[in-house]
């Protein structure tokens, strides 16, 4: 266990002002909400300002490969801000999800033009997943024939309805491939969504010609990685989700007045609000070490994963419970945006496994078995 | 500082740590010797400034600087025989004192001559610690003390008191304290054991009647007590909350050992419940982590309380879950005579002890419920209950 930094450096708060700046102007939370009614106008001009105007979508990428050469970290303080704000981007599922996938493969491959076009912000992707599944789950329910044609399909996929082309897994006697495909050529259905920020898709694929990027030999493991690092990071989206219900929360608590006094005084919200700081600030810092460890590389990167995906996938649902809750009345309202946090929390606790799964993995990582059944 | 700055700092230190002990022979110097002569070089706690035992370098380097004299088997000032004196005297005296007060107490407290205790808490002033009634009157150059404090660990054994006494009862309660540096060995202080559920009497009453302290030993001004007891207290609940241990540190630790050397004792129920817990207790240590980052450039704000809190709440869940994965064994408890422990230590002795001992740790340097107050006014800026104990000179008080 090394002792990671677990501060934020001067080039990551810079990083987090442009990123709140540039969603505050271009996102506001009536227009967020509008997507639960069918008006999806705002996620593509802000998807387009956050991976091409201020460069977002290759922070993950190396210099010699197009990108900015970042790491995790700053991914994580980009994802922070995202869900402070409930952004409707696919930049988990491309810039993130996708992109580890496609790192795994050998520069002066396929997978360099992909690269160059993520980097840039021109192009968008999505790994053929279900949302839920998380680290250790099965992959592929794809099949490939000897001509290269893909045939399968996948529930409740996120980001495939952003993307112009898919990541698919595939099952080869020698193991998971991964392979390209235009997204134009696959069936793409919308879900209605428990999450509308971040609208799943069922994705079908029948006969579509893929191109392939990762052989049997790496793609398992691209894919693994890619989950590993997305369930790392998503720690600091719910980190984000969790601190604005909880700030605006309180704000709201300091001005509105019952009984002829401001509501938050009184010790029995104060005490509920106190606990909640002290599970927010946790998460932070549970979510910051697991990005710290995945930038770094550090061995302590699965377990700090499990543990932060055990942790703020619950307490993000917490805060946004509290916030509906502490809100009374205009907490349960259309109009108020505290329900588009509860329903991305929510929909977070599933994305990328259960907490319950993670420590299920937990256990075996850190020697805490489960107890044998009798008989 | 930028990493290679850092590192640079890390092996100036550990060459000076390697020159010190060449200079210093261990094995044949006196133990009291080689502490003070630690002391004087710097290396007693290096976030001090040079002078008072430091060399104004971060915080996170003196474990580099422990290990290093650990692994060459020099004797160290025995941390844990004078929790309060390390963890909350010296940080109040830094912050407060004069050069003489630093220059008098700092080296001894540091090298355990002078084991500290500290007589805050009163029958009459718990959680509203600002109401305690224990008067100091001028008398000459002379401060008379007369009063009965509550809760005292160490008193027994220590030297020296870290005081609170009410210097102007006619002003409001926050304004009228002063804070002391007591002699436990005055004429007048009377310690007597105070026993608890465990058994044990780790506590104390100290009764002081006529006790004199000199003006000199007065930590910051007059009427500024409460402002002085507050940095203390901070101190205190990262002392309690902050761990700084590693990974399964304190009950947890004692729990995961009960599960994986007893399969017979897991339950299908307890085992998601150990594993949050287990996760519980990683994100404590990775808070603490953070924290002590934190700190490295200052003093604990009451970002502190939260560690605290969340500290005691798995102390006591991990403890109790303990006895009830021991089932029948957890019925019996191993001894209940009246003993003065030597040093307290959550995690010790047997199961029993350590459910009944955590109980304490959601009462002891604020209650759950007080910090709770301090979290939601002094972080997060909510107003306070309705009080009617402001604006009135203490003497005038209900009580």
């Amino acid at each position: 266990m090394s002792d990671l930094n677990l501060l934020y450096t001067d080039v990551e708060d810079d990083l987090r002002s442009s990123v709140r700046d540039l969603v505050a102007a271009r996102s506001e939370p009536a227009s967020v909400a509008a997507v639960y009614d069918g008006d999806r106008s705002v996620v593509d001009p802000l998807w387009r300002a956050i991976a091409g105007d201020l460069g977002l979508a290759g922070l993950l990428i190396p210099e010699e490969r197009g990108g900015a050469g970042a790491s995790a970290r700053e991914v994580a303080v980009v994802l922070e801000e995202l869900g402070r704000s409930v952004a409707p981007v696919p930049f988990l599922t491309s810039s993130v999800v996708a992109t580890t996938v496609l790192l795994a493969a050998a520069p002066g491959g396929a997978a360099d033009d992909l690269l160059a076009g993520l980097a840039a912000g021109e192009r968008t992707a999505a790994l053929v997943l279900p949302l839920a599944a998380g680290p250790g789950d099965e992959a592929p329910a794809f099949a490939v024939d000897a001509d290269g044609r893909l045939t399968g399909s996948a529930r409740s996929v996120a980001g495939a309805l952003e993307a112009d082309v898919l990541l698919v897994p595939v099952g080869t006697a020698g193991g998971t491939a991964v392979y390209a495909v235009p997204a134009a050529d696959a069936r793409i259905e919308p879900v209605v969504s428990l999450d509308m920020t971040r609208q799943l898709a069922d994705v079908t694929i029948e006969g579509a010609a893929g191109q392939e990027l990762l052989g049997g030999a790496q793609g398992g493991d691209a894919v693994a990685r890619a989950l590993e690092v997305g369930a790392a990071l998503l720690a600091s989206e719910q980190f984000g989700v969790a601190q604005w219900c909880l700030t605006t929360t309180i704000t709201y608590l300091k001005d509105r007045r019952q009984f002829g006094r401001v509501v938050g005084g009184y010790q029995a919200i104060k005490h509920r609000l106190a606990d909640l700081y002290a599970a927010v600030e946790s998460a932070g810092a549970a979510a910051r070490y697991a990005a710290a460890a995945t930038a770094e590389d550090d061995p302590d990167a699965v377990v700090s994963t499990a543990v932060a995906q055990s942790f703020c996938s619950d307490v993000a649902v917490k805060a946004a419970e509290e916030a509906v809750q502490l809100h009374g009345g205009i907490g349960m309202t259309w109009e108020h945006p505290a329900h588009l946090y509860l329903k991305r929390a929510k929909a977070d606790q599933i994305a990328f496994g259960t907490p319950a799964t993670h420590r299920a993995r937990l256990a075996e990582l850190v020697d805490l078995p489960a107890p044998v059944p009798v008989g | 500082m930028t990493t290679t700055d850092a590192r640079t700092v890390g092996e100036d230190l550990r060459q000076r740590v390697a020159d010190f002990l060449a200079e210093h022979d261990h094995t044949t110097m006196d133990r009291l010797d080689f502490l003070r002569a630690r002391y004087d070089a710097g290396l007693a706690w290096v976030n001090f400034p040079e002078g008072h035992g430091g060399l104004g370098l971060p915080r996170a380097l003196q474990g580099q600087v422990d290990a290093q004299l650990a692994a060459a088997g020099a004797p160290d000032n025995n941390p844990r025989g004078n929790g309060i004196g390390l963890g909350m005297a010296a940080p109040t005296i830094l912050a407060f004192g004069t050069e003489e007060q630093k220059k008098k107490f700092l080296r001894p407290l540091w090298t355990g001559e002078q084991v500290w205790c500290q007589l805050f808490s009163e029958p009459g002033a718990g959680s509203d610690l600002a109401a305690v009634s224990t008067r100091a009157v001028r008398e000459g150059g002379d401060w008379v003390v007369n009063g009965q404090k509550v809760w005292t660990s160490s008193a027994h054994k220590a030297q020296m008191a870290i005081l609170v006494a009410r210097t102007n009862p006619e002003v409001s309660k926050h304004a009228g304290l002063s804070y002391f540096l007591c002699n436990m060995d005055a004429p007048g202080v009377d310690v007597r054991p105070l026993r608890q559920i465990t058994g044990e009497a780790e506590f104390n009453e100290v009764f002081l009647t006529d006790v004199h302290i000199p003006d000199s030993q007065r930590l910051g001004d007059e009427g500024q007590g409460w402002r002085v007891a507050t940095a203390t207290l901070n101190n205190e609940r990262v002392a309690i909350g902050g761990g700084g241990g590693g990974r399964e540190s304190g009950m947890v630790g004692v729990l995961a050992k009960s599960w994986r050397e007893h399969p017979e004792r897991r339950g299908v129920g307890q085992h998601d419940k150990l594993l949050r817990l287990w996760v519980d207790n990683e994100v404590a240590r990775m808070t603490g982590q953070r924290l002590r980052q934190k700190l490295a450039a200052g003093e604990p704000g009451p970002e502190g309380s939260a560690m605290k809190l969340t500290f005691a709440r798995i102390a006591q869940e991990a403890s109790g879950m303990e006895l009830e994965l021991l089932g029948e064994e957890g019925l019996r408890a191993s001894d209940w005579t009246m003993k003065r422990p030597q040093h307290v230590d959550f995690t010790g002795r047997d199961a029993v002890y350590r459910y009944l001992r955590a109980k304490g740790n959601s009462i002891e340097g604020g209650t759950s419920e007080i910090l709770r107050n301090v979290i939601s006014e002094r972080v997060l800026g909510l107003p306070s209950e309705p009080r009617v104990d402001t604006g009135i000179a203490w003497k005038d008080l209900p009580r």
